[in-house]
């Protein structure tokens, strides 16, 4: 089975709820127990709440989220156009974050890391960040 | 979708959390969360987890930051009613070696404080 949907919204704090819930009912489609959901949703919620708060720095912008079903996996791929990551690699270090005056955990990545079965982060200074996923549904 | 709750009881603040600690709601939590702690002394605080089905990476730094006030009055943050969903998080993050943790609220309490009376808990919000 092939399956893709494809949703854009404005970067606002409001729509981490409803990204992470859009994607959580696609995916129910490779009949997902209620653990693997959460996953979904969680890897999400951290992804969509990147590119608010780090992408755009809490200003205007557009998400871009897309899904794609194949086979028992389900690829999520999250992208803003905002500043991007100097240093993936610094980003994606557990407890590593540049704006800890938010109060940011540090967490985001090492969460989407754990949570999925693969995970890759392209990042380009001033062009924006492309964040993309795969689970195994169903193991 | 439920809100959070606030109450305190003497240096206690509990929280009692809505269905979904995401960035968006722990914003919220903590602006209401720093003008209770600026009208009162609070010295601990518990979150209270059972309405809560989901919370990812920004309820941590919401609880870690909150976890920072108290300490510096040598305070305490308590978890309660905990279930799977959260348990992950809070396990995925480490957060239980700062945090204490008890089935319910009157637990916590309890442990805080011995009388067992809490009538005069104080709605605040």
């Amino acid at each position: 089975m092939k399956n893709e949907m494809s949703l854009e919204f404005d970067s606002l704090s409001e729509n981490e709820s409803f990204a992470r819930i859009v994607a959580a009912s696609f995916a129910t489609q490779l009949n997902p127990n209620l653990e693997e959901i959460d996953d979904i949703k969680t890897v999400v919620s951290e992804a969509v709440t990147n590119c608010i708060i780090h992408g755009y720095q809490m200003g205007e912008g557009k998400i871009f989220m897309h899904c794609k079903i194949q086979d028992q996996e389900i690829h999520i791929t999250i992208m803003d156009k905002g500043v991007g990551i100097e240093d993936v690699e610094q980003a994606m270090e557990p407890m590593f974050t540049t704006r800890p005056e938010l109060e940011r955990s540090g967490m985001g990545f090492a969460f989407m890391k754990t949570l999925m079965d693969k995970l890759e982060v392209y990042s380009l200074s001033g062009v924006g960040t492309t964040v993309k996923m795969k689970k195994k549904i169903g193991e | 979708m439920s809100k959070e709750k606030y109450e305190v009881y003497e240096q206690c603040l509990i929280i009692y959390l809505g269905e979904e600690v995401d960035h968006h709601r722990a914003t919220q939590i903590k602006i209401e969360t720093e003008e209770i702690m600026e009208k009162k002394f609070i010295k601990f605080i518990v979150f209270d987890f059972s309405r809560v089905k989901f919370m990812d990476s920004s309820g941590i730094g919401m609880i870690m930051g909150r976890y920072k006030k108290v300490q510096c009055f040598k305070g305490n943050v308590i978890v309660t009613g905990v279930k799977t969903t959260v348990d992950r998080i809070l396990r995925m993050s480490g957060l239980y070696k700062l945090v204490h943790v008890y089935s319910n609220v009157e637990e916590a309490l309890g442990a805080l404080y011995t009388e067992g009376d809490y009538s005069h808990c104080e709605i605040t919000c």
